[in-house]
């Protein structure tokens, strides 16, 4: 039995790994969503098929990020997904079932008549409003930290539902309407890109104010996290992420008024990395925040030295053919029906 | 159904009084099974899309590319369900089982993530460009996207199968303290002894599943008199497929029942309805086994003949139920009956390929009308094989989830039965939704057939749907010309 333990830190690696799987599915997804989230506010039929067709042939794969996050989580830290998941029982299963809603309307869509179209029109719009929300209030419930004894969760089933993570779900909505617009502004033209750039420059006042929130709330939500953006020495190494996440917000907002098409998507995704990156900063090195770390959760490091080989030889294929597959879907949206 | 610590209250009860296990059991068996129905048809599927377009860039004859473009419509409808279907699965063995996945973690995790990094991104990817590449990629391009979707759907099911044959057949690991498991032996836990068996069985379902499916549609053209040529091939294909792989299936079949009885012997002893340990042992073939009194009533059989298939000896000794304590017995009903469902539907499935082999002979094949409705009424014989198929061997490891080392009972999450039992009415009320309204379209891509091509176009365009010679008093219907 082979075992890499003895040559790297393997519950580091897979906490990276783990974290930019999610990030990627946040990115990916979340411009995916996004759309949905705008869908019925577009102006006309014409733009919402130009919009679907934007991310159809993508959004599968968009999807399986979410499968690789909660795969990994559970192969590298089986612990934390046995852990989290009871957690919030609730908020997984509503939003397995709004991308059941999301994920069936793109099919059922292209073949429904005129009249039943809109009905998937919605399945699509309240799938994805359904999904985010879910996502952010999961994402709030995880930051909040949760009880746990052993190796069990022992709180119960509406822990995660609080004034904080109400408020996480729609800043989510918010963010990732930014990140669908920004994609509109750049796979569309015309009359959709025109409204998209209006969605965006609207969506993102909301997203600036939403992540001022977060930044006064989150640190009296743990003496940890207070500690370690307010006191001295770490305070001076972490400022430069606030001081680029303002200036990102500035420069989006530039770049929304000049029509940077390429460049507004391009800076709408680092504002999210940048949060992502500070929120990563704020809870290490927890992987069920406040109770178990990485190192804790960590599966057998014969798991995760396989795991790993497979990730060092299948990973940068996968990012290959998926940006082959970007690439042969390059340029501009139409509104035909494709196929 | 299973044997919890109060398996003697009623399952209508069991609901009611909200028991987290019994609901998650339901929950996960409702929403795996409904999953597997579109893996069961896309494995399948992929792989004749492959041959379909692998015809066309050969022959480039139109028809193979007009079957493509139907099916290829039909399968993108069925792969969007079998995803959405399937990311609930993935989350599900945390949501509701996080007592399996924390001590199994270590053994099946890894497996899960190859299956994610070798096969769920692969078919993803490139099903973009099967769907709308056409006019972006070369022919021979959009070509190698089928083939890699189709291979795709094969990795894909190697890993899951292998995970679910390990909870079968579990070795390769060691126990530590608090029951948390550890590999010892990748290639043992992998290729565990169960695996090989049902990772073909399944495969073979799916290919079966799929050709009845088309055969099914074919039959349905030629009774309407619709899209004559597509439905000859169409036929054709289906019925090579029924005479050549039924009869491979049938003998995997075996062979992965006498691994289940090395491995597995009560679930044999249940599929058989068998209480007590014999020589000679007769061979049931309808009956109601009845846990109460330890017997199977009613009971049709023919001597000796279970000793002759699972020993391979008329004077074999097999194993009877009472050789296990009651609460190391699966429940017998449901897996009884689901075993003769299935080997009934092979049997029907043997019978198809017997009948197409004698009108072929007599150059009947697409002109009996009689066999036109037979196949018609087989379309969704492999699903329901499938289903079957899998309640025997899922429902026959109960009481536990790796068979011999964790119970059901101790698998389950600390979720309040309520939560549970809302979630699982959710789960029907959504799944009858989208399956309802998958299968309108599929039905519809159906009637309106291949894009292009007029549904009557068989005799030079008249637009009749007999040979001119036949029709008294030619007329041409002016709607079709």
């Amino acid at each position: 039995m082979f075992d890499l333990s003895a040559y790297i830190n393997l519950p580091l690696v897979w906490g990276g790994l783990i974290a930019a799987a999610i990030l990627l599915y946040v990115l990916l997804d979340g411009f995916d969503l996004g759309i949905g989230i705008l869908f019925p506010f577009a102006p006309s039929d014409l733009c919402r098929n130009k919009m679907m067709n934007s991310i159809a042939p993508f959004w599968d794969g968009n999807e399986t990020w979410l499968v690789l996050g909660g795969g990994g989580l559970f192969a590298a830290f089986p612990l934390a997904y046995s852990v989290l998941l009871p957690a919030f029982y609730i908020p997984v299963i509503v939003m397995l079932l709004g991308l059941i809603f999301r994920g069936i309307a793109f099919e059922f869509r292209f073949k429904a008549h005129a009249k039943t179209r809109k009905l998937w029109d919605y399945s699509f719009h309240f799938g994805s409003l359904v999904a985010t929300f879910s996502q952010g209030m999961i994402l709030g419930g995880f930051v909040q930290g949760i009880q746990v004894q052993g190796r069990i969760f022992t709180g119960g089933g509406f822990d995660w539902l609080t004034p904080f993570s109400l408020m996480t779900g729609v800043a989510l909505v918010f963010g990732y309407s930014l990140l669908g617009a920004t994609w509109l502004m750049m796979k569309t033209n015309q009359q959709t890109q025109i409204w998209a750039r209006k969605c965006a420059l609207y969506v993102l006042i909301y997203v600036a104010f939403f992540m001022g929130v977060v930044c006064l709330w989150v640190p009296f939500l743990n003496q940890q996290i207070c500690d370690r953006w307010f006191t001295f020495p770490s305070m001076f190494y972490l400022s430069p992420l606030p001081l680029l996440t303002v200036l990102t917000i500035f420069g989006l907002f530039r770049s929304l008024i000049h029509f940077g098409e390429i460049k507004s998507f391009l800076l709408a995704v680092l504002l999210f990395v940048l949060a992502y990156v500070g929120l990563a900063v704020s809870l290490w090195p927890w992987v069920v925040p406040y109770h178990l770390s990485l190192a804790q959760a960590a599966a057998a490091s014969e798991s995760q030295s396989l795991l790993l080989v497979g990730i060092i030889l299948f990973l940068p294929f996968v990012l290959g053919y998926t940006a082959y597959s970007y690439y042969v879907f390059r340029g501009k949206s139409t509104e035909d029906a494709v196929y | 159904m299973g044997y919890t610590e109060n398996s003697k209250i009623v399952p209508l009860k069991r609901i009611v009084t909200f028991d987290p296990v019994f609901l998650s059991r339901i929950q996960f068996a409702f929403t795996v099974s409904f999953h597997i129905l579109f893996p069961a048809f896309t494995i399948g599927l992929a792989s004749w899309l492959a041959v379909l377009e692998g015809l066309w860039l050969k022959t480039n004859k139109d028809i193979y590319k007009d079957l493509y473009q139907l099916w290829v419509k039909i399968f993108a409808v069925t792969f969007g369900m079998g995803v959405v279907s399937g990311v609930v699965l993935s989350y599900q063995f945390g949501t509701n089982w996080s007592g399996f996945s924390d001590k199994i973690g270590n053994i099946l995790g890894p497996l899960l993530g190859f299956e994610v990094l070798t096969a769920f991104f692969l078919e993803a990817s490139f099903l973009g460009i099967m769907l709308f590449g056409w006019d972006r990629v070369s022919r021979r391009m959009h070509f190698v996207a089928t083939l890699i979707v189709a291979v795709g759907t094969i990795i894909s099911a190697f890993w899951i199968l292998s995970a679910n044959s390990w909870m079968h057949t579990p070795q390769g690991y060691k126990v530590t303290p608090g029951n948390i498991l550890y590999p010892t032996d990748w290639l043992a836990i992998i290729f565990n002894p169960s695996f090989p068996y049902r990772f073909l069985h399944m495969t073979m379902a799916a290919y079966l599943t799929t050709a009845f499916v088309v055969g099914g549609v074919a039959g349905w053209y030629l009774l309407k008199h619709r899209y004559l040529k597509h439905a000859k091939v169409m036929l054709s294909m289906a019925m090579l497929m029924a005479i050549f792989v039924t009869p491979l299936q049938v003998i995997l079949g075996d062979l992965h029942g006498l691994n289940t009885l090395k491995y597995q012997p009560a679930k044999v002893a249940a599929m058989e309805g068998l209480w007590e340990t014999r020589k000679e042992a007769p061979l049931v073939l309808f009956g109601w086994p009845d846990e109460k009194s330890e017997q199977t009533l009613y009971s049709l059989a023919i001597p000796s003949l279970a000793s002759l298939i699972l020993t391979h000896k008329w004077e074999g000794e097999v194993k009877g139920l009472k050789e296990w304590p009651k609460e190391e017995r699966p429940p017998v009903v449901p897996v009884f009956w689901s075993f003769r469902v299935m080997v009934g539907i092979g049997f029907l499935m043997l019978v198809t390929g017997f009948l197409a082999i004698t009108l072929l002979i007599r150059k009947r094949l697409f002109d009996s009308r009689w066999f036109q409705y037979w196949c018609v009424a087989m379309t969704p014989s492999g699903f329901i094989a499938v289903l079957a198929g899998w309640f025997v061997t899922e429902i026959g490891r109960q009481p536990y989830v790796a068979y011999g080392l964790i119970r059901t009972t101790e698998a389950a999450s600390p979720v309040l039965g309520a939560h549970i039992f809302f979630s699982l009415i959710a789960f029907v009320i959504v799944y009858a939704f989208v399956f309802g309204a998958g299968l309108y379209y599929i039905c519809k891509l159906i009637r309106k057939g291949p894009r292009g091509v007029d549904p009557h176009d068989t005799y030079g365009g008249h637009g009749l749907k007999k040979p001119v010679l036949l029709v008294p008093g030619v007329k041409v219907d002016t709607h079709h010309v």
